[in-house]
């Protein structure tokens, strides 16, 4: 189970003034849950992630990840506690081949044979044709997004923290990803918690969090926020792709 | 042999034993054992400390091995080695020199190599430099390679320097026929007060003459790297030109890339890049559960790999 307790993230702004990015964010999540974060751009969603994930330190409140207090543990220590996060903008390394960051991802020395191909596959990816490149700049922006989601599913953790799993992905990886997003959902053994504005995401939730100005503005079942957010009852939600108009 | 000799052997030419083919081991400025081949033979130079290695024309997949192994404290070795490669010849050079210092006072190995490779020849040439050993004595090399590359004939470098070298200067030049391929893969590790200088320079003389140089560089605590890779067109031609460097503590890179144009039909292009570790990459790599320093040595294994 996922607590996050007052959450609050807070930077000086150029002014000198105080910016409060996120101001008491408090959230659970149970374990095997699905559980999508929308909200309109600049809301906090990212910020609210990188803070579960531990790459930046909020200013007050408390993050539990199965009963314990891992506000100001490392992001190493939460990493091997079971916390994993996929970038919204994935970093590109000079050297490090597809196959290299896999075996990382997954704690090993080498994958075993096949291995790599099957974290591959369920992005939407050829493994022949991307096993051995580097994540460098000569990958497209959707190719480092999928090996990005690719690294999650290696991982295999107990909490996937997913951010905007859908940006710059074509219509067939994106099939090829939901239907993942699904299976790992239904073995229930890991609590996934997917940033996205897609309509076909955020029907797999089991829950809809709206997270707008730093607050959650919104939080309850699908069935009952997705029919508001569909009919536009929930403002500040025009932004959503995917939404009938 | 000794032990300690066999070691640094390992370290600069993967060698566990005696390798194939021909060699040449030089263990503190004197002939240690030799092999020749029916294709490629090594003779030692009368004038001045060095050999010739002329392998046959039309020699085909033949390896030669000349390793430098300085063992003992304040010894400088300048040796003069000359390549004779035969038309349509294809053969690996594997080179590379470590020294092993236990002393107070300087070793250095300053290497003249000169290749001339005839028509239509390829050559492999994998060069690494490498120094250890617990005295407080420098470890210096100044290796300088000349290559004659005639017409179709080509050649790949690779030279890495990634420990225990106190102080490098680098010269290499490399004259690039008609048709010819000159490809050059540098790695350089410099870290403590360590100094590293190399200077390239290709001549593209023929039409459709090719010349790449990829530099890798990783330059920590407060150590001094500067590049100066050059590469001139004469003809049509093409040459690329290319410079990464990660650069970390207090250390300085400065890299000084030219290219000169003296035809119309010359294409030549150069990139340089200098710059800090992204903090994202990091950071990346920590959510997989990997310390800061495992992260960073990472980061830099794959980079210079
Ligand atoms: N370190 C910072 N300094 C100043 N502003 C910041 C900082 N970090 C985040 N912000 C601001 O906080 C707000 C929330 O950013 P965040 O990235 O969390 O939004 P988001 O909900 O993920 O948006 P999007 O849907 O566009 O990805 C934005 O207005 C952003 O500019
Ligand atoms: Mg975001």
């Amino acid at each position: 189970m996922l607590e996050i307790s007052h959450l609050r993230y807070d930077v000086t702004a150029e002014d000198g003034g105080a910016l409060d990015i996120l101001k008491d964010v408090s959230l659970t999540v149970e374990t095997g849950k699905l559980v999508v974060i929308t909200g309109p751009n600049g809301g906090g969603k990212t910020t609210l992630a990188r803070a579960i994930m531990g790459l930046n330190q909020p200013t007050g409140g408390t993050i539990h990840w199965n009963g314990q207090d891992i506000t100001n543990l490392s992001i190493t220590e939460r990493a091997k506690l079971g916390v994993s996060y996929g970038f919204q903008q994935p970093p590109r390394f000079k050297g490090l081949r597809v196959k290299d960051l896999l075996a990382l991802a997954a704690g090993k020395p080498d994958l075993a044979p096949g291995e790599g191909c099957q974290y591959l596959t369920q992005v939407g990816l050829c493994a022949d044709d991307y096993i051995d490149r580097e994540v460098d700049a000569s990958l497209s922006g959707g190719e480092v997004k999928r090996i990005e989601i690719a690294t999650i599913l290696a991982r295999g953790a107990g909490l996937m923290i997913f951010d905007e799993p859908e940006a710059g992905i074509d219509l067939w990886s994106f099939a090829k990803l939901t239907e993942t997003f699904e299976r790992i959902h239904k073995q229930g053994n890991a609590t996934l918690l997917i940033i996205s504005h897609q309509e076909r995401i955020i029907q797999l939730a089991d829950e809809i969090v709206v997270v707008e100005k730093g607050e959650v503005a919104h939080h309850g079942p699908r069935e009952e926020i997705f029919p508001r957010i569909m009919a536009r009852t929930i403002p500040g939600c025009g932004y959503m792709k995917g939404g009938e108009s | 042999m000794e032990q300690v000799d066999w070691k640094i052997l390992r370290e600069i030419a993967d060698l566990e034993k005696t390798p194939q083919g021909a060699y040449n081991f030089r263990v503190n400025g004197a002939l240690d054992s030799r092999q020749t081949t029916a294709n490629i033979d090594i003779v030692s130079k009368q004038d001045k400390p060095g050999i010739d290695i002329i392998v046959k024309p039309g020699t085909k997949k033949e390896s030669v091995h000349i390793p430098v192994v300085l063992s003992a404290t304040g010894l400088t070795d300048v040796v003069y080695n000359d390549f004779y490669i035969g038309e349509g010849a294809d053969v690996d050079i594997v080179a590379g020199c470590g020294i092993h210092n236990t002393g107070c006072e300087t070793a250095q190995h300053d290497g003249i190599h000169v290749f001339h490779i005839g028509k239509n020849a390829r050559v492999r040439y994998v060069e690494r430099h490498y120094g250890e050993g617990p005295g407080t004595g420098e470890n210096i090399l100044n290796p300088r390679t000349e290559v004659y590359l005639e017409e179709g004939a080509s050649i790949t470098m690779e030279m890495t320097q990634i420990r225990g070298v106190d102080s490098t200067i680098r010269d290499t030049v490399v004259e690039v026929a008609a048709g010819g391929e000159c490809i050059i893969n540098e790695k350089l590790l410099t870290d403590g007060a360590q100094r590293a200088e190399s200077n390239v320079e290709i001549i593209l003389t023929g039409e459709d003459a090719t010349g790449r140089v990829v530099s890798r560089s990783v330059a920590k605590g407060e150590s001094v790297q500067v590049f100066r890779p050059c590469m001139t067109g004469k003809d049509k031609c093409f040459g690329h030109v290319q410079c990464d460097s990660i650069i970390m503590d207090t250390a300085k890179i400065k890299s000084i890339p030219a290219i000169d144009a003296q035809s119309v039909d010359a294409q030549l292009i150069h990139e340089a890049a200098i710059g800090k570790i992204a903090g994202d990459q990091i950071l990346k790599l920590m959510t997989l559960g990997l310390t800061e320093e495992e992260a960073e040595e990472k980061i830099l294994e794959g980079f210079l790999n």
